[in-house]
């Protein structure tokens, strides 16, 4: 159904968001504000080593001291298998993690948990646990991890749900390969073949909010858990599993959450609550210190990714072969989607290819635990991509955007690639819809001045301005997997409840969701009530991942609303004694030839006065697709050849979301994505010493973006209209965080002629390429 | 011990222990507006007033109070509203768990500095860590905020 958006009166308009002023106010609550006063508080103690074996461990000390109420070591909790990734069912990510387990694979893997009465208590008792570790070797290089003498993973009892690679003897998580055509066939009938290495690097979520957590048991005796999460449903289902409990004996609730980027779609934390809670009664707590949080929790995975381009002196690109190897850390939370991600959002930019190869491993190290992260592999994929094709550009002779409008992704083209690659499994073919990417290419263009600018400007002696530019591409969700539904109930008064399972994380899904309902019964956001999401009271949603809120719960909220008026006006109909065709109703007022009847009127008289009853309908929404949002983005960054540091002065973005919903928090999705994008670019670094300990586990340590490093961010959507999506709408979370690494890599190398193929793009190595160039 | 301060102009008398830091006073006397972001005065969540100058409240002990006035977010919710309305207007609206902060660090900032530069708002609010926004957003309802009379 397409819808003129002319006559949108909410979807599309500035409207601010629903929960702005209460934030800003300090109303809000998050999931710490909401635990139990009287909570026992948990604690854990983590291993000092990155790979050992537990022999002994001693914890009559701890118990015994006044205040703890609880001390959990492997030999107390359920030796199940499970995956943290909070994931859909089946799980693509291996099931290779027990609650506690007697061995520790990174420096800050539980050991134990204690609950106390407080927190110094609780540190106290840590402090009392005797522990005698078998210290291993540890695999702490990923490119030596496959066939290491040390195997991370030598434990019975850890399994793959369906075929996807795993091989832990030989310290394998996951593997994949697939191929289009013949490459080798085609790449010795290119004119040019160019290729290169690129190494990117773990990241971290940092996000404000630390992973919390809480339980209690209510009057039912069922545990109810709050939590940061950003998949309450497939957590209960998780911890059901994994716990041998009933489903229906656990509710999750997602209160308020302080930013997610992935990070908290998996668990961190419940387990330990919801176990202390159902074995003492009493309510817990957790909730992660900094240095947890980013020593304890996920990093982006990092990646080795080679890539090989082919192409004719005419600029036709032919084939492209992609090999990477990925680092999962400890555990494989994520390993095969994030690595397939790699391929599958990245390499049908460039369509038109007769061959293309994607393949490779992801393996297990003695790092912090790789996961979902912003980008999911499309960000390692498009700096490897988006940087070689820059390469390519400079072999042919022509203008890398010329090279990239020529054989990039147009509307009503595909790609053979979305047919094969999906999530961990077949993928879903497609055909671009809405596709406006020569747009944004052109208009990033246009607003950077690529034509008067590129490749550089040389503003004086020691200083040089470089331009450099990438295109990327994302999802909108998991076709045929991942579903959302909404409910809405009419209340006197004429104001509609909404209650969604969709997971407001801070990305304003309340606020677009509010306004898809508005939109469609033709009223105001301040008519509609919007709660999500808790496992009691919300209907199903997969969660906020994938880019999925707007598309798939979005539909689903549209879904509702429709059936909501369809259902409202046939009811006036009733009221009003006229055939249902004839009932007009402008959000306010039912009207048939000369009789009337407002909503207000109704909804007071069905709840009150006559046939009462609840009005009320419940909808949902499975993708059959997963159109991709696209984007051109540029940038200006000026570099200090004597010292190496640079500026990115400017970041032009020009996005294809389809509609947007609401034209104010899509350019905060852009724009944070940018900056958290800029942050892995040019400085975030997870960095450990020698034996595996981390040394970035603070913001002193590990800097994110500040008002200091942001100069000037120019960002722009293209009028497009993608006909499956709610009122025309595309996902945006993602696209943002794609493009930095592979724009700020061109730019520098048009600035200095140093081309970095290892992430972060520091002063440091550009000053190091320079010196080489001299010689 | 006991210490008395003033919560935003009101006389309060909370019994404490000597190593406990403001943060957690507040919070377990359910001031849940105050957030605590890292618990070691680098992120800026837990901003709040120390006669009228922003502090992080994780890093200041609550025996050092004694006498002085502490203001939170519920002492400025007029002014707290009105930034709200920049931030949404400017699209700087996210996960707002940094947001109270904020709006402690620029209440107080535009009662300090007069017509400051685009870098001293830099300086001023460097210290208030936002993982979600894109930063400019932000700093463009400040502006705005500043501009109001």
């Amino acid at each position: 159904m397409i819808i003129d958006k002319k006559k949108m009166r909410v979807v599309n308009q500035k409207t601010h968001s629903v929960d702005g002023k209460g934030l800003m106010q300090g109303r809000s609550f998050y999931t710490d504000d909401l635990a139990d006063q009287n909570s026992l508080v948990i604690k854990i103690l983590r291993s000092p080593h990155a790979f050992a074996h537990i022999k002994n461990i001693d914890v009559s000390k701890a118990k015994a001291l006044n205040g703890v109420a609880l001390v959990l070591t492997y030999k107390d909790v359920p030796h199940v298998s499970f995956s943290r990734a909070g994931q859909g069912y089946p799980e693509p990510s291996p099931h290779d993690k027990f609650i506690l387990d007697e061995y520790v694979r990174y420096v800050g893997d539980e050991v134990a948990m204690v609950a106390a009465i407080n927190e110094e208590i609780a540190e106290d008792a840590l402090k009392l646990i005797e522990v005698e570790y078998e210290v291993l070797e540890p695999v702490l290089d990923f490119e030596k991890a496959v066939d290491n003498p040390s195997i991370i993973h030598p434990e019975d009892g850890i399994k793959e749900m369906f075929p996807i690679g795993f091989e832990p003897k030989r310290n394998i998580a996951a593997a994949y390969e697939m191929q289009v055509g013949n490459v080798e066939e085609e790449l010795k009938k290119c004119d040019v073949v160019v290729d290169g290495t690129f190494y990117s690097q773990a990241q971290a979520h940092a996000m404000i909010e630390p992973h919390s957590s809480n339980a209690r048991l209510d009057e039912h005796n069922r545990l109810v858990i709050y939590s940061s999460t950003q998949t309450p449903f497939h957590m209960r289902r998780i911890m059901a599993t994994t716990l041998g409990m009933p489903v229906s004996q656990i509710r999750f609730i997602k209160p308020r959450v302080g930013g997610g980027f992935g990070g908290k779609q998996a668990f961190h934390g419940e387990f330990f609550c919801a176990l202390t809670t159902l074995r003492t009664g009493r309510p817990s707590k957790m909730v992660y210190t900094r240095e947890e949080v980013f020593g304890a929790s996920y990093t982006r995975h990092p990646m080795r990714i080679n890539m090989k381009i082919g192409a004719m002196k005419d600029g036709t690109i032919k084939a492209i072969d992609c090999r990477s190897l990925s680092d999962t850390g400890a555990y494989g939370e994520h390993s095969l989607t994030v690595f397939m991600i790699v391929g599958s959002k990245v390499l049908p930019l460039y369509n038109k290819v007769n061959a293309v190869r994607f393949g490779g491993e992801v393996v297990y190290t003695n790092h912090v635990s790789a996961g979902a992260y912003r980008g999911y592999g499309a960000i390692q994929g498009n700096y490897a991509l988006e940087s070689t094709i820059d390469i390519l550009a400079e072999k042919l002779g022509i203008n890398p955007r010329i090279l990239r409008e020529k054989n990039s992704m147009k509307e009503k083209e595909t790609s053979p690639i979305f047919e094969i690659m999906g999530e961990g499994t077949k993928g879903t073919a497609m055909i671009m819809e809405s596709c406006k990417l020569p747009y944004c290419i052109k208009r990033g263009a246009e607003l950077i001045g690529w034509e008067e600018n590129w490749p550089r400007k040389v503003i004086s002696d020691t200083k040089v301005r470089g331009y450099g530019m990438a295109i990327a591409m994302q999802g909108s969700g998991i076709p045929f997997m991942d579903m959302g539904s909404a409910s809405i109930k009419l209340n006197d008064g004429g104001s509609y409840m909404v209650t969604v399972g969709a997971t407001d994380i801070g990305q304003g899904s309340d606020t677009i969701i509010s306004q898809i309902v508005a939109e469609e019964l033709q009223t105001t956001v301040d008519k509609i009530l919007i709660y999500s999401s808790d496992t009691d009271l919300t209907p199903f949603d997969c969660g906020a991942y994938a880019s999925s809120t707007t598309y798939i719960s979005g539909n689903a909220a549209w879904n509702a609303a429709q059936k909501m008026r369809a259902r409202l006006i046939k009811e006036a109909a009733g009221y009003l004694e006229v055939k249902e065709s004839t009932v007009e109703f402008d959000g306010e007022v039912f009207t048939s030839g000369d009789k009337k009847v407002s909503l207000n009127d109704l909804s007071v008289l069905w709840l009150y006065n006559k046939d009462q009853h609840q009005v009320s309908v419940t909808e949902s929404y499975i993708g059959h697709v997963s159109p991709p949002p696209f984007m051109a983005a540029y940038a200006e960054v000026e570099v200090d050849l004597e010292t190496g540091e640079y500026e990115v002065l400017n970041y032009v973005t020009v996005t294809d979301c389809g509609t947007t919903i609401n034209p104010m928090l899509a350019r905060g999705q852009v724009e944070g994505g940018i900056v958290q994008g800029l942050g892995m670019a040019c400085f975030e670094d997870v960095k450990y010493d020698k034996k595996g300990n981390l040394l970035s586990n603070n913001f002193l340590n590990y800097h994110i973006p500040t008002h200091k490093e942001i100069h000037k961010l120019t960002s722009e959507f293209a009028d497009s209209y993608e006909p499956t999506g709610p009122f025309g709408a595309k996902s945006v979370g993602e696209i943002g965080i794609d493009t930095p690494p592979a724009v700020i890599c061109n730019a520098i190398y048009n600035a200095t002629g140093v081309r970095v193929h290892t992430l972060p793009i520091t002063p440091e190595k550009i000053l190091k390429g320079l010196k080489e160039l001299k010689k | 011990m006991k210490v008395s301060f003033y919560l935003n102009d009101v006389l309060v008398n909370y019994d404490v222990n000597p190593n406990e830091y403001l943060s957690h006073t507040l919070r377990s006397h359910g001031v849940k507006s105050i957030k605590i972001g890292c618990n070691e005065s680098t992120c800026g969540s837990c901003t709040l007033l120390v006669d009228d100058k922003p502090a992080m409240s994780c890093s200041i002990l609550t025996a050092q109070i004694e006498g002085k006035h502490i203001t939170t977010v519920e002492g400025i919710q007029e002014e707290a509203a009105k930034i709200s309305y920049y931030f949404s207007e400017e699209g700087a609206d996210q996960c707002g768990f940094c947001n109270v902060g904020y709006a402690l660090v620029i209440y107080a900032l535009k009662r300090e500095l007069k017509n400051p530069t685009d870098e001293e708002i830099n300086d001023y609010i460097v210290g208030n860590l936002c993982r979600c926004s894109g930063l400019q957003s932000q700093m463009n309802a400040i502006k705005r905020y500043l501009k109001e009379d």
